[in-house]
Order: structure tokens, then sequence, then C-alpha cells
């Protein structure tokens, strides 16, 4: 087991709410190969962002840990980029700038000043934004700023590259070229790839595994889905393929039918997040 | 307000940029002004910009007008906009002339100086400066210096401890009581305690500011940190939770964070705070400086009260209109001020 690239080992979280503490995460375990590309997925609120989190370093598991390369994760660091849901770029610094603030704090003293723009200009040009990226974030498009983020992330040579539902905001043709962006940097770069999404054919197209998470609180990993098609992959062509779509059944049949929720329950779990929600509130202020 | 919205530009970042403020330059900003004006001439919104609010401000010089003829007091009829602006114009005479004055006194001076030289060339020539009479523009130079000091000490106060207050919740709790205690405090209650310790502890065979100064610009500073600690700590605490993540995740030491995060989003804000702060800070001032005989526009105020001549009223009400302009100006320099910095160049700022 020690081989593994990254290992998440009997994680739980506990959040504390007025009415006690709220199990959001039980015992959570996933290995997690070099170059591997997962995704979760799971009915919202089910506590994805909040995995993504704690391998992050944001969010301290209250019991069990995560082992990146043998070490363990207690805080965010560059190895463990974020794509965050929403790009999270810095609305007044241009693409180029909000790239380069990550890579000189990363090569801070490992790169020359030349290197560092040669650096920075390959990893805008890897996610196609070479011919703006001297934009600021509000005069690019939705799509745009996303690729930004991810060059961000890629720029920081990360050993993992966390993605918060990237393409969740966009719309579907512009998803549509997203994935194929990432289908095409991965081939490249053949990152480890965490990835949050909500979206079947998404993790379907994407994914080496998908790891379907139980609906919470005390959310666990309820299924994991080994996807074997082969690279590269193409949307139009897998449209058809008996096997994508057997891949893509499993997947709905876990979250519609064995993990479908009736309505009492769902109202219940409701209340349960918003006081949370309201103590992390309260914490933050 | 459209036509002064205009203005502004050219006025204030005139000011700002150039110390050497010739009226040559000024003349020629605002001819080049009149004269785009001119060319891009739109009857509506010319009656929208100048005519709606030139009404308005003659509809209230009729009624002032009216109304100050019936009331009489122990020092005459209540003046009227005429009588003020007499007494305006007396005031920019008695300005030329001190001026007149000096220039003659220096020139005297230089002329004893070169004729003593002449007799002797080891002689010891002494150059004194004036010291005529301070003229109402020379108080409101001296209102402006002084409130520049007090809102000056108090932002390099302020805009740190705001942001460290808005980065730590701890500190924050430990320091908003005090906040909140000191800040609705009158201008007229510090300013007894800043006199006696301004007394006490600057001691100086020569001094270098006057008591009077000091005094008003600390009780000036006194009164404005307290917008400007607020709205920063405010304007830090409110930054969006994704860019701190972004901040953690890089890892950026604190002083990094500070200045390509926090500062940036923070500045819509930290001006709100303190556009606030300056304008307290001189409606302060004029308190400040009546009680403290700082020789600005509270001192010309408090003299004038007391002088009681039948130009008495008149003159102060120059000084409301002089006061009232100054406010209305330094608002206005922030404005630019926060445009220049502000990222968001396409934000609304009024």
């Amino acid at each position: 087991m020690s081989n593994e690239h990254l290992m998440l080992s009997q994680i739980s979280i506990e959040f504390p709410t007025p009415t006690g503490p709220f199990k959001a995460l039980d015992n959570i375990n996933l290995n997690i190969a070099k170059g591997e590309f997962v995704s979760l997925i799971g009915h919202s609120g089910c506590g994805k962002s909040t995995v993504l989190n704690i391998v992050a370093g944001l969010y301290q598991a209250t019991t069990g840990g995560v082992i990146l390369d043998g070490r363990e994760v207690n805080e965010p660091g560059p190895e463990r980029a974020v794509v965050f849901q929403n790009h999270s770029l810095l609305p007044w610094l241009s693409a180029y700038q909000n790239v380069e603030l990550a890579v000189k704090q990363v090569f801070k003293k490992k790169k020359t000043k030349a290197e560092m723009v040669e650096w920075i200009e390959h990893n805008l040009s890897l996610v196609h934004m070479d011919h703006a990226m001297h934009k600021r974030p509000d005069e690019i498009s939705g799509g745009m700023k996303q690729r930004v983020g991810i060059a961000r992330a890629l720029a920081m040579e990360p050993k993992v590259m966390l993605m918060d539902e990237p393409f969740g905001a966009l719309d579907a043709l512009t998803r549509a070229h997203m994935q194929d962006s990432l289908i095409e940097i991965q081939a490249r770069l053949n990152n480890t790839v965490i990835m949050i999404t909500h979206d079947v054919d998404e993790a379907v197209l994407l994914s080496d595994r998908i790891v379907m998470m139980t609906n919470g609180p005390a959310a666990t990993i309820g299924e994991i889905l080994q996807v074997e098609l082969p690279r590269p992959r193409n949307r139009v062509q897998l449209a058809d393929n008996p096997k994508y779509n057997h891949y893509r059944a499993e997947v709905l049949k876990f979250l519609y039918e064995r993990q479908h929720r009736p309505e009492a329950s769902e109202a219940k779990k409701k209340t349960a997040q918003n006081r949370v929600s309201v103590m992390g509130k309260s914490k933050a202020a | 307000m459209k036509l002064v919205k205009l203005m502004e530009p050219v006025m204030t970042t005139q000011a700002i940029k150039t110390s050497g403020l010739t009226p040559v330059k000024i003349l020629n900003k605002l001819s080049c002004y009149v004269k785009e004006q001119v060319e891009n001439f739109n009857p509506q919104q010319m009656l929208k910009s100048i005519l709606v609010p030139g009404i308005a401000f003659i509809v209230f010089l009729l009624i002032w007008g009216g109304a100050a003829s019936q009331v009489q007091t122990s020092l005459g009829t209540l003046p009227g906009p005429i009588q003020v602006w007499q007494q305006a114009m007396v005031l920019v005479d008695e300005h030329n002339e001190e001026r007149i004055k000096q220039v003659h006194f220096h020139e005297r001076q230089d002329i004893r100086n070169a004729k003593k030289l002449a007799e002797n060339p080891d002689a010891e020539i002494k150059t004194r400066p004036y010291t005529g009479k301070a003229t109402f523009f020379d108080q409101i130079w001296t209102s402006l210096i002084t409130v520049a000091t007090g809102f000056l000490i108090a932002s390099l106060i302020a805009i740190p401890v705001g942001i460290i207050c808005g980065l730590s919740p701890l500190i924050y709790s430990a320091l908003n009581p005090l906040i909140q205690i000191f800040k609705p405090v009158s201008p007229l209650a510090w300013l007894p305690i800043v006199t006696i310790i301004v007394s006490a502890v600057y001691v100086s065979e020569d001094p270098v500011f006057s008591k009077s100064y000091l005094t008003s610009a600390i009780t000036v500073t006194l009164c404005c940190l307290w917008p400007t600690i607020i709205n920063t700590t405010v304007g830090v605490s409110n930054i969006s939770k994704d860019l701190l993540n972004v901040s953690q995740v890089l890892r950026l030491g604190w002083w990094t964070k500070v200045y390509k995060i926090v500062i940036p989003s923070s500045i819509p804000m930290m001006f709100a705070g303190l556009r606030v702060s300056l304008g307290i800070g001189w409606m302060v001032l004029i308190a400040a400086e009546m009680l403290a005989q700082n020789p600005g526009l509270g001192k010309f105020v408090w003299d004038e009260f007391q002088n009681g001549s039948s130009n008495s009223l008149a003159r102060i009400m120059v000084a409301v209109f002089a006061i009232g302009l100054v406010g209305f100006m330094l608002d206005r320099i922030m404005l630019v001020v926060q445009k220049r910095v502000s990222w968001d160049k396409s934000a609304v700022l009024r």
C-alpha cells in the first residue's frame, strides 16, 4: 500500500453545530495512483467538496488523514493545486499576472526570470489562452476564465490537481470544449487529478475511475466504477459505444435508484446543512 | 453637478500631479475644457447639467435674500447674497493689498541690506520674514495644511489597524469595543486633553510647529480615525473566501497576501471610509481651530464673531461658503485618487 501516490485513509469529519457535532463524512478510504484521473460524483450536499477540501488541506479531517507520497497533508500547498468552481482569479490582475503570481510563488528560486516568463506563456498556451493573456478576468468569458484557472493550477506543477466542479458554471457547449481541452492536456501531461462533478457524461468521458458517494449525513464512498475505455477518447465516437453507455447507466442507477432520497429525508438533510453553513458563517465572522 | 463633475478631473488631477500649479496652466486646461464643451454641445444635456442646478441655486439665493432681510440682529439686518458677495470681494481685495505690502516690505529690506553691504562688506545682514496680518486666503491655506496633517496621520494609523482587524477576528474583538466607544466622542471633548498634552510634551526653544497647529491636527486625527478603521475592517473581512483559499493554496506570505489580495479587494470600502473621515476631519477642524486659535478658517469665524462689526455676519457667511466649497473639493480629490488606485475602472464612483 505504501507505494500508492495519494492515500485517503479512514477520513471522517464533523462540523460543530449548536445542536452538537454534525458528521458530514464517514470512513472515506481511497487510494489513487500516479497519473490517475478520478471523479467524485454524488448528489449535491453529499460532501464531495468537503473531501476535496480535506485533500487540499483547507479543512482538517476529524479522524483519519491524507497521505501524499508518504507525507501527511496538514495544510494547503501548491503541490495540491486547486481549480475552483468559480475560477477564483484575482480580478485586478490579467490572466498572465494571475498565473505569474502562482509561478513566482512556486518557482521562487528554481527558475530564472526568463524561464518563468516562458513557463507562464507555455501554460497559457496549453489552455489556448495565449491570445488573451493580457486581458483581465472581467474582459474574458466564463470558459476563458476557467481556462486561466486551469493554467494557473498546471503552472504550479502539482503532484495532484484538485478540480472542484470546474465546468459546473459553464454552458453545455463551452463545457464540452473545456472537457476536450482537459482530455488533450491530460494526454500530454498525465497529471493525477481528482475532479468533482455533477455530470455523469463528464465523469465517464474523463475518468479512469468514478467514485460514487452516498448521501449524507455521514456520507461515504458507495461504489467505485473502473472506466476501461481506451484513450484518447472522443465524445462523438463514444456516444454509440455500448461500453460507454453501460458505464453511464451504472452511474445513473447508483445516483437515481440506490441513492434516491424521499422528500422527507431531503428536508431533514437541508436543515442539517443550513446549521452547518450558519456555523461556518459565524466562525468566519 | 455635471459641470462640477466634468471640471473636477481638470482641477484636481492638476492639483495632485503638479506642485507647480500656475494660473496659466489652469487657464489652459479650462479653455481646453470649454472648447470641448462647445464642440460637444448637446442642448438636452446642457439643460440637465447646468440649467437645472443653476435655477435651483437662483431660487435658493432669492429665498435667502428675501428671508434674511426680515431678520434683525444686534449686528443689523442678516446679510443677504449681495452683502456676502461684497464682503467676499473685500476679502479678496484685502488679500491683494497684503500681498502688495509684502512685496514692498521685501523690496525695502533688500535695498536696506544692499546699502549696508555697500558701506561695509562684512556687515551682518538680517532677513526678516514678513509678519503682516493673515488674510482670508492664508487662513484657508492654514486650514488645509492642518486638516491634511491630521488626516494623513489618521490614515497612516487607521488603514493598517483596519487591515489587521479585518484579517484577525481575535484582534477585531479586542479592539472593537474601544473603537465603538471613541468613535462618537466630540472633537470638543478631545480638544482640552490634546491641548494640555501638547503643552506638556511639546516643549521646545525653537518650535517648528506652533502648538495650536499641533493641537488642531491631532484633534482632527482623533476624530477621523474611526470611519477609516471601521470601513477598512469591513472591507477586509468581506474578501471573497475563494481568493483567500487561493492565497492559502499558493502559500502566499503575509505581506504578499496583503499586497496582492487584501488591499486591492478592499480598496472601495477603504476609500468609502477615507472619504467619510476626511469630511469629518474638515468639520472637526473648524471647531478645533476656533478653540485652539490655530490661524485657519475656524479662527477667522471666531474672530469675526468676537469683532461684531456690521460686516461680521456677512464675512462669516463667506467663510461658510468657503468651508463648504473646500470640503466639496476635498471629497472630489479623494474620488480622483480612488479612481487612480482602484483596479476596477468601470465601477461607478460617486
